[in-house]
């Protein structure tokens, strides 16, 4: 054993130290920043309450789209498009098209009305037998009633594949049944773009907000930094508690964020299941599910590292010693 | 420890600050810059501790060449020099241990050898009962001292004091200029920007004379020859 031991060197390298530093070193940094935020509680409220109003905003909407898809859920099922195809297409040319459609994506199924068949349905079940019976030729067409995707639907793509229908030669007119449905759907659709676009430009106003937080909290600590780098910081050592801040408001923020959604479901709850009991429907307002609720904050995290690190990049450059 | 070798510094617009400065500065001695206000007594100060860097020249602080230290290297060799400022610039927010730990902390020193080193420090200066205290409820010469205590708590092989008796009376002067006598006689560079002529004269140290950004005397030269050209800038 101890002939081994001889044999290392005297000087070992151990990580673990360096580890240990370097979690010391950040641990020192992320509880300094919160020390600096608890100090100055005013000045970092009002940050944290304008990130949170920011990411409030988007994660609301994303919340008020999913339970629109919840509502809508099943609507999209019972949507049909009818295809009247023209008088001159054979039946066997009919059958084809038919099956050629229930390949084409977006389709769910084809169900095909032969003209005969509907025309024989018709006669029983209308009662006008007799006035029927005196004509020369069967006037009703072939159709084609094509169930789209319910997905295609409820993401507002409906009216492509309508168009698309429309344009085949055999097919006279296209029609959607419920186009109310189909277009409540696009004007869904719409608003979910529209709440993409929202989200990126409230995610760049909190990138601002952290970033000029930051960059106030720099100059404010110019003399300090001063001294830091005159007994030998390093660059690190200095943006170190400069990014902390900001992940510190960034996560602060989207946890105000959380709870403004969760009051806001609070006071919503009982109106809505009034609204639901009057169509005898239980439905439940949703709200953010654990993972998404973590997801906020990471995103809110993200959004506050980014925003200090542009911050820091920038201005601790103008300031400081050579 | 310092070799000046034709340095100068020269700001844009052709001022110089220093001219052509040849300058030798022994390991363990402790020298006095002096001069008038706006001579280069700081600048001298601010080229060794790379504050700035000067423009021509060579200079050598340690067996290195101040050329060769950039960017990362920077902070590693501020880490072996100690800075006092006439304003002493304390953190004011922080109390009296903080301030003297700061270099400790940078340089990402374990706290119990952190806390042995700045008790140790402010003891040094006669401060260790204060160290809770703030800066603001401390006289000019006890802030001067914890200064001082900041200085020298890294144990340093240099320290650079900029006037450090430049707001004291001269009983306080005389006792900060003491502390620093101790810390040289443990073997540490001491390098003294200071117009306290008086005072100097008392410390019968070696003394540099800078007048408009040239050496007018340096090294070796008497103290009485240096009295005469001190005399002599006085009365022009």
């Amino acid at each position: 054993m101890s002939k081994v031991r001889n044999k290392q060197p005297r000087y070992r390298f151990k990580p673990g130290i360096l580890v240990q530093s370097w979690l010391i070193q950040h641990l020192q940094a992320c509880i300094f920043s919160l020390g600096q935020i608890i100090k100055n509680p005013l000045g970092s409220l009002l940050t944290i309450g304008v990130i949170g109003v920011s990411l409030s905003l988007p994660a609301g909407f994303y919340l008020i789209l999913g339970n629109i898809d919840r509502v809508t859920e099943h609507w999209g099922g019972g949507l049909e498009i009818s295809l009247f195809l023209k008088q001159d297409v054979e039946l066997s040319s009919a059958r084809k098209l038919a099956a050629d459609l229930s390949g084409k994506p977006g389709v769910s199924s084809v169900e095909f009305i032969d003209r005969e068949a509907a025309l024989q349905e018709y006669r029983e079940n209308s009662g006008f037998a007799d006035a029927l019976a005196g004509l020369a030729e069967n006037p009703l067409p072939h159709v084609l009633l094509v169930k789209p995707l319910e997905t295609l639907v409820t993401t507002g793509r409906g009216e492509e594949l309508l168009a698309s229908l429309q344009n085949i030669p055999e097919v006279d007119s296209a029609q959607f049944d419920r186009q109310w449905a189909l277009r409540l759907f696009t004007i869904i659709e719409l608003f979910r773009r529209g709440a993409v676009i929202l989200a990126i430009l409230l995610a760049f106003a909190v990138l601002l907000i952290i970033g000029n937080t930051i960059r106030l909290a720099i100059y404010n600590r110019r003399d300090e930094i001063e001294i830091n780098q005159l007994f030998g910081a390093t660059d690190a050592f200095i943006q170190r508690p400069f990014l902390y801040s900001g992940l510190i408001h960034g996560v602060a923020g989207s946890l105000m964020a959380w709870s403004l959604l969760a009051i806001a479901a609070l006071l919503l709850q009982n109106p809505v299941v009034r609204l639901s009991s009057l169509y005898h429907s239980d439905f439940r307002l949703i709200q953010l599910r654990p993972e998404e609720s973590l997801l906020l904050i990471i995103i809110g995290g993200l959004l506050g590292l980014a925003g200090s690190w542009v911050a820091v990049k920038r201005n601790l450059k103008d300031i400081g010693l050579s | 420890m310092i070799r000046f070798t034709n340095v100068s510094m020269r700001y844009a617009g052709n001022m110089y600050a220093l001219r052509r400065i040849n300058l030798f500065i022994e390991q363990g001695a402790m020298v006095y810059v002096t001069g008038r206000s706006g001579a280069g007594k700081s600048t001298l100060l601010r080229l060794v501790a790379l504050i700035e860097r000067h423009t021509e020249g060579q200079l050598i602080v340690n067996g290195q060449n101040l050329e060769r230290v950039t960017g990362r290297r920077i902070p590693l060799y501020r880490r072996n020099i100690g800075f006092t400022f006439q304003d002493h610039r304390l953190l004011k927010e922080r109390t009296l241990f903080d301030n003297v730990a700061l270099p400790l902390v940078v340089a990402g020193y374990r706290y119990q050898e952190i806390r042995k080193r700045t008790q140790a420090s402010l003891d040094k200066v006669g401060l260790l009962n204060k160290a809770k205290a703030y800066p603001v409820q401390l006289s000019g010469g006890e802030q001067q001292r914890v200064g001082i205590a900041r200085a020298v708590v890294h144990r340093p092989a240099l320290l650079l004091a900029d006037e450090p008796t430049g707001n004291l009376d001269p009983a306080l002067s005389l006792e900060i200029m003491r502390l620093f006598e101790q810390f040289n006689q443990v073997g540490v560079t001491v390098l003294i920007a200071s117009h306290d002529l008086d005072m100097i004269r008392k410390m019968r140290k070696q003394i540099i004379t800078l007048r408009e950004g040239k050496l007018l005397t340096g090294i070796g030269q008497t103290l009485n020859e240096h009295d005469n050209e001190q005399g002599t800038e006085q009365t022009t």
